[in-house]
């Protein structure tokens, strides 16, 4: 009997020898027969237009993209390769490493994937001369500390993995 | 619409799956109407969120197909969480535009079929995966990043602008909105009580709901709905036809739909699009939407209520049910569908506004059945099978307006005097698309 694994029926349970099967029993005495996979794949995933952001991050380089249309120069933290503003191509450009907490969260509990990292700090920087914002983890200070306006600083993976999470920011103590 | 019907929504209905909840809400809207047979159908749209719940594409081939609906047309709809209520305007539109006389909707989702977190890895890959996803991608979060910036716009710059030191301004404006969202799952899960197909009624008390678990600061359980296994649907038809189905069909007189950025870090600064009742001077120094407003539900709410012919919310429609998957975007959409102006959603929570006039909720609320909000119980007490809630919302404002929930319900607690016009809001994503539909009594009592 291993209830977890089918935490979610709170009926009574019977395993069926060694197949993972179940039957279950509901409080109308109505049997259901449940069975039990795994799911797992490799997918192959391109960066394709935002790739410069990722390999950016390999060399420590923060970027993000303003847009080539002079009247508009809207400039985003989180890249895109077309402005969502006018539509003009955008064209990639340094962001500072220093910022400031717009929002931020502790998340205790999280996805799956993430389970195991728990409690991990979410938080959303500004950056002078950028006219939106980034998502980033916010690592070396606990709940207590943080707060909105809170200066914080960009640390870079040594080792990229080539995901968003070889960036991260940590508090600007200087 | 000429009627409906909902599964009760459960953690998991394993003696049941997909196709026989659907056949279950399906068989329940049409006993009682003998005229209302599978031929009178024209075809159908059938909305469910997630291939990944699923794990059976073209899932909604097979709901087609158990209702015996074969050959007749149907599509399916997905729209994160607001599927049901795209689904519902799906429909409307197939017979507002004359391509049908009589059309279901219907919906579900079969979310007990993995273990909780993975369900939540699911919904966050409706997030974006290069930018947020990896990060920790968790909706309970991307919802605290929102409320703690709502919180900070509205509650440290004005309940708490006396404090000097920025942290402990801010600690106590957080606790503040902590307190208030409290009162949202307390009128939610208390409401429950007394609707049989809610998965989660209880009596709460406002400290009960901050001491749940914490699951992302500033968000403890109680303030968050859950996974569920659930179906749902209703019937639309046009109006020559719904007077041989009911002699209390509701009149369909508004639909209204907007959309945001996916990523949270996109969304600009700009003005705020304004309903008649307020002014630009409310507004002046607001950048609007940020992360901290729902500028979709927003728009939704203007389109819908345009074509409704409703200039003041809170005057005209009798009661809203409104996606609360979080007790802070049940305030938050307040502002948005202009039931008070932005930045008023906490001290219109606490008048007791959106409460039930006359229900015990433990709580001072002296403007009690002003503008009832989730009379059902919402997503927090009812569960949020996400295919079908948009359209559970529709059967329970159905209900709402026929005058037949203690029929329905056999309890008539929930029932408001002489409703005549209610709103259903449908809201997907960190509000990357929101549905607004009006719904009036389209009979003379």
């Amino acid at each position: 009997m291993t209830p977890p694994k089918f935490a979610k029926f709170r009926e009574v349970q019977e395993e069926l020898g060694r197949s993972g099967a179940a039957i279950f029993r509901d409080a109308a005495g109505v049997e259901s027969l449940v069975i039990r996979f795994p799911y797992a794949i490799d997918y192959i995933h391109s960066y394709a237009e935002d790739s410069p952001f990722f390999l950016g991050l390999a060399e420590g380089k923060l970027l993000g993209s303003k847009c080539t249309d002079r009247k508009c120069g809207f400039r985003f933290a989180t890249p895109r390769s077309h402005c969502m503003v006018c539509g003009k191509p955008t064209a990639w450009f340094e962001l500072p490493k220093k910022g400031r907490l717009h929002s931020w969260t502790t998340c205790h509990f999280g996805s799956e994937a993430f389970l195991k990292e728990t409690p991990y700090n979410l938080a959303l920087v500004e950056f002078d001369g950028a006219d939106s914002v980034l998502l980033v983890r916010l690592k070396d200070c606990v709940e207590s500390e943080i707060y909105v306006g809170m200066p914080v600083v960009a640390r870079f993976s040594p080792t990229p993995k080539y995901l968003v999470t070889d960036l991260w920011f940590v508090p600007d103590r200087a | 619409m000429v009627t409906g019907g909902v599964t009760k929504f459960a953690k998991a209905h394993p003696a049941m799956d997909f196709r026989l909840m659907v056949k279950r809400a399906y068989d329940y809207a049409v006993r009682g109407i003998p005229n209302l047979t599978k031929e009178r159908i024209d075809g159908s749209r059938i909305s469910y969120f997630s291939d990944h719940f699923s794990r059976q594409l073209k899932a909604a081939s097979m709901v087609q197909d158990y209702l015996g609906l074969n050959p007749k047309g149907s599509v399916r709809i997905e729209w994160g969480g607001a599927t049901g209520g795209e689904c519902f305007q799906a429909a409307y539109e197939a017979v507002a535009s004359g391509r049908m006389d009589v059309c279901l909707a219907a919906g579900y989702e079969t979310m007990s079929r993995v273990a909780t977190w993975k369900g939540n890895e699911f919904i966050a890959l409706a997030s974006d995966t290069n930018f947020d996803f990896p990060l920790g991608g968790f909706y309970t979060g991307y919802y605290a990043l929102m409320v703690v910036r709502h919180i900070y716009e509205y509650l440290r710059k004005s309940k708490f602008a006396h404090v000097a030191d920025e942290r402990e301004a801010q600690r106590l404006a957080i606790a503040e909105g902590q307190r208030i969202m409290s009162w949202v799952s307390v009128k939610n899960h208390t409401n429950a009580l007394h609707n049989p197909y809610a998965q989660y009624p209880k009596r709460l008390s406002v400290e009960d709901v901050l001491r749940s678990e914490m699951i992302s600061y500033p968000l403890t359980r109680e303030q968050i709905c859950t996974m569920s296994d659930g179906a749902a649907v209703v019937v639309l038809c046009d109006e020559a036809r719904a007077k041989e189905f009911t002699d209390r069909p509701v009149r369909i007189t508004g639909v209204g739909c907007g959309t945001d950025t996916m990523r949270l870090a996109d969304r600009p600064f700009g003005k705020v699009p304004r309903f008649p009742h307020e002014s630009a001077s409310d507004y002046a120094d607001l950048d609007y939407p940020g992360v901290h407003s729902f500028r979709a539900g927003r728009a939704a709410g203007l389109e819908a209520y345009r074509m409704a012919g409703i200039t003041d919310p809170k005057r005209q429609l009798d009661f809203i049910e409104l996606h609360d998957a979080y007790a802070s975007s049940e305030i938050q959409t307040y502002e948005d569908l202009g039931l008070c102006r932005y930045g008023e959603g906490y001290d219109f929570t606490l008048s007791g506004a959106p409460f039930l006039r006359g229900m015990d909720y433990g709580l001072e609320v002296p403007r009690a059945g002003e503008i009832p909000v989730n009379p059902s119980g919402g997503l927090i007490a009812c569960g949020h099978p996400v295919g079908a809630t948009g359209l559970m919302q529709g059967v329970f404002a159905f209900w709402q307006l026929q005058g037949t929930i203690r029929k329905h319900f056999g309890d008539p607690r929930l029932q408001l005097a002489d409703a005549r016009r209610g709103a259903i809001h449908s809201h997907a994503g960190t509000g990357s698309s929101v549905t607004v539909s009006i719904l009036e009594r389209g009979f003379t009592p």
